[in-house]
């Protein structure tokens, strides 16, 4: 009696194996797997809609979304490298990381693709460039921006400074700062805990001193990062810390708690990239309502006696990587995804992008938007990001020496060298 | 009639040898195939791993592509000279010491009350103090982030605020502060879990040894200390012996709460190794920290179970 069950069983186990087979062979369509890390509902959706959008064209692709949250993303996408099973299309900031991806052959060099018309369409043509190295792209940037300062006008103004003429030199920032101490705000808010808002501060200040040359030269290893101009950057780094300028335990607080203190008119400037307007309004809508209209944006103060250009930017943006394993159609879709009416599409998107296509920045009518577009456009020398450009362990050391600047218990001196000590090992090879 | 005899008896106890060699064969089958699934795990994701784990120590490796860089001890000798890893060792301790000094202590205390007095609404007592561990250590983290902002909006710094004076202190912003937060943070999550094993331990002491000492006059301290402390050795014991293995292995709730921040203030020898080795994709020198850490609870555990907790096995040692 058992046995028959026993039979009876697996004969509906085979056979509910048949169809499975069956269908899948039948399909035979090509399947693009897609990692992008915009969780939010609105953000998700304009993805789906541009994939919908594709496979409508292409009956015989279909594209699978996985959408992850960003430190989720990393963890994940960092073990099905190591896996070598890499996702077809995933988000990729390029620069370092990348690379190292790259090197170890787990992504697709789309140089071939590239080449033409759809690499000239590309006015972010530095962005374009950390996407790839030695004449072989990986990705493509579809928003780059640049980073400034937001600035509440109205605090500005109660601080009694013009809120039309920022500062535009250190000396003056510095004034500013403490114009606005004096008047009872916090001037600056920063989420130090998660260090990377502390290290704009300090790159921005390495730009302004030394340079390309200064960076070029350590990164290179003809020089080092205990170079002087970024011990003076260290050195204006303490001379701001010193006169107070973040909220109460600041070193404890995270970007969501800067936003907070910016909404709460409790903070008057912050240094961010060009994502600052739309964190603010997906942190508290009602509040970014009063704070938005109040808001401006201008460059970081240029440092007198530094080695830097004016319009030397420091920024970075989004893109998207294509994996080692990825079909031709996933290069051909990431192609749609950046033609000029998806990118026109996506700047009045709840992603808000900055487009890298030049025939879309015409849809740009936000004058922050603008400014952040034309600072971007004009940059003699784009930095991006250290802790994305670096290697993974020098950007750490970056991160670490640089907290020890906001925390007052490095010199200007040990934060460069705890930053050449790594940087010594690890960009020798 | 002997050689009939002998044949017999020959042929029995080959009958009987066989039989019970049958009975062995069937006995050592079930007892393989009830270890063997168990074994497999054990090797593939224990012994091998820690295995890999050493040999990985060796090399400057990111975790991509083939082994190669072979490096030697290097890993081991820039840890060694690495002032954040000094400290992160440092903290690890410190936070064992407070677990044993306080966690412990205050466990047994809870125990005492809601276990055993005559407190009002013990049992209430004793559900509330234990929820805290059912909790993921996650959401435990990211409750007292809240609770803990540096702020003067978080909780403790509103509550402390009505006491004249009280200048707000950054419980998790503070170099000199936070390592004692995330100590409350974890006391607070397990030491109920302490409770209810310290529970359990009064449960198997008799009440007759403590009448009988009240009898002779000792008084509750006395009784406490002499009667019921002592009968509760073995589990003393073993909550010494978990609370260390914890102390070193905490990783979830101090990595949520500050990543080991700020300036390193708050990092132990868990999130060094997520921080600088898994994190910098540097696998070789996460490795080695991690062979280290090993090192530590291994020695620990056999040293603990061989000399101290040798008593509680009975015969099994």
């Amino acid at each position: 009696m058992s046995k028959k069950i026993a039979l009876f069983l697996i004969v509906v186990l085979v056979a509910s194996l048949v169809p499975a087979l069956g269908a899948a062979s039948a399909q035979d369509k090509v399947k693009i797997t897609w990692w992008h890390i915009d969780t939010s509902d609105a953000q998700s959706a304009t993805w789906q809609a541009i994939a919908d959008a594709y496979m409508a064209q292409n009956p015989n692709v279909e594209i699978e979304i996985t959408i992850l949250e960003n430190e989720a993303f990393k963890a994940r996408l960092v073990t099905v490298m190591q896996a070598g099973d890499p996702p077809d299309i995933f988000r990729s900031w390029g620069g370092g990381v990348l690379w190292q991806y790259a090197e170890a052959g787990l992504v697709r060099n789309i140089a071939p693709e590239l080449e033409g018309e759809w690499k000239d369409s590309f006015s972010a043509k530095a962005a374009l460039e950390l996407y790839g190295q030695d004449g072989e792209y990986y990705g493509v940037p579809y928003t780059w921006g640049a980073v400034g300062i937001f600035y509440n006008k109205v605090l500005f103004e109660q601080a009694g400074l013009d809120p039309e003429v920022p500062p535009a030199t250190w000396t003056e920032f510095i004034a500013a700062v403490e114009a606005l101490k004096a008047s009872g705000v916090a001037p600056i808010a920063v989420g130090a805990a998660d260090r990377w808002p502390a290290h704009f501060w300090w790159v921005y200040t390495a730009i302004r001193e030394g340079g390309q040359d200064a960076f070029l030269k350590a990164y290179n290893r003809e020089g080092a990062f205990t170079d002087d101009p970024f011990v003076k950057a260290g050195a204006d780094i303490k001379q701001l810390v010193d006169l107070e300028p973040f909220s109460e335990g600041y070193l404890g607080m995270n970007y969501g708690d800067s936003q907070v203190q910016m909404l709460d008119q409790a903070a008057a400037m912050e240094l961010m990239g060009q994502w600052a307007v739309g964190a603010y309004q997906g942190s508290d809508a009602a509040k970014a309502e009063v704070l938005v209209p109040q808001l401006g944006w201008f460059p970081f103060p240029v440092i007198e006696g530094g080695a830097g250009n004016a319009n030397d930017v420091l920024g970075g943006g989004d893109g998207f990587s294509v994996g080692a394993n990825a079909p031709d159609e996933a290069v051909d879709f990431l192609k749609f995804l950046t033609n000029v009416e998806n990118q026109t599409a996506l700047v009045t998107s709840p992603l808000n992008i900055i487009p890298t296509v030049g025939a879309a920045e015409v849809a740009i009518t936000d004058p922050i938007a603008l400014q952040i577009i034309q600072a971007r456009n004009e940059a003699p020398y784009f930095q991006l990001y250290y802790d994305q450009f670096l290697p993974p362990a020098v950007a750490t050391a970056v991160l670490d020496g640089v907290e020890g600047l906001f925390a007052g218990t490095l010199s200007p001196e040990d934060a460069a060298a705890t930053i050449e000590d790594v940087a010594a090992m690890e960009l020798a090879e | 009639m002997a050689a009939t005899r002998s044949g017999i008896l020959s042929g029995a106890g080959e009958k009987i040898v066989s039989e019970r060699f049958r009975r062995e064969i069937g006995k050592t089958f079930t007892v393989l195939l009830c270890i063997v699934p168990g074994m497999v795990v054990f090797f593939l994701f224990l012994l091998i791993p820690i295995f890999q784990s050493a040999r990985y120590s060796l090399y400057d490796w990111n975790g991509f592509g083939p082994l190669q860089n072979y490096v030697g001890l290097d890993n081991y000798r820039l840890l060694f000279e690495n002032k954040v890893f000094q400290s992160s060792v440092q903290h690890s301790f410190q936070i064992m010491v407070m677990s044993l000094g306080i966690q412990l202590p205050l466990a047994m205390a809870m125990a005492l009350m809601v276990g055993r007095g005559k407190l009002f609404g013990r049992r209430l007592f004793r559900t509330i103090l234990f929820i805290p561990f059912v909790f993921s250590e996650v959401i435990t983290a990211i409750i007292w982030r809240y609770v803990l902002h540096p702020s003067s909006d978080g909780l403790v710094n509103v509550i402390l605020s009505n006491i004249p004076g009280y200048d707000t202190v950054g419980w998790l912003a503070d170099k000199d502060v936070v390592l004692y937060s995330i100590f409350a943070v974890i006391t607070w999550k397990y030491f109920g879990f302490h409770m209810i094993l310290y529970m359990a331990g009064l449960q198997a002491v008799s009440k007759d040894h403590e009448d009988a000492a009240r009898i002779d006059g000792a008084d509750e301290k006395r009784v406490l200390r002499y009667i019921t402390l002592p009968l509760m050795g073995s589990t003393i014991r073993l909550t010494v012996f978990l609370s260390i293995l914890g102390s070193f292995q905490q990783l979830v709730i101090i990595w949520v709460l500050t990543q080991g921040g700020p300036v390193n203030s708050s990092q132990v020898i868990t999130t060094f190794l997520y921080k600088y080795g898994i994190k910098n994709f540097k696998l070789g020198y996460g490795s080695a920290t991690a062979m280290i850490l090993f090192a530590i609870t291994l020695i620990f555990s056999i040293g603990y179970q061989r000399i101290i907790m040798k008593q509680d096995y009975g015969d099994m040692a």
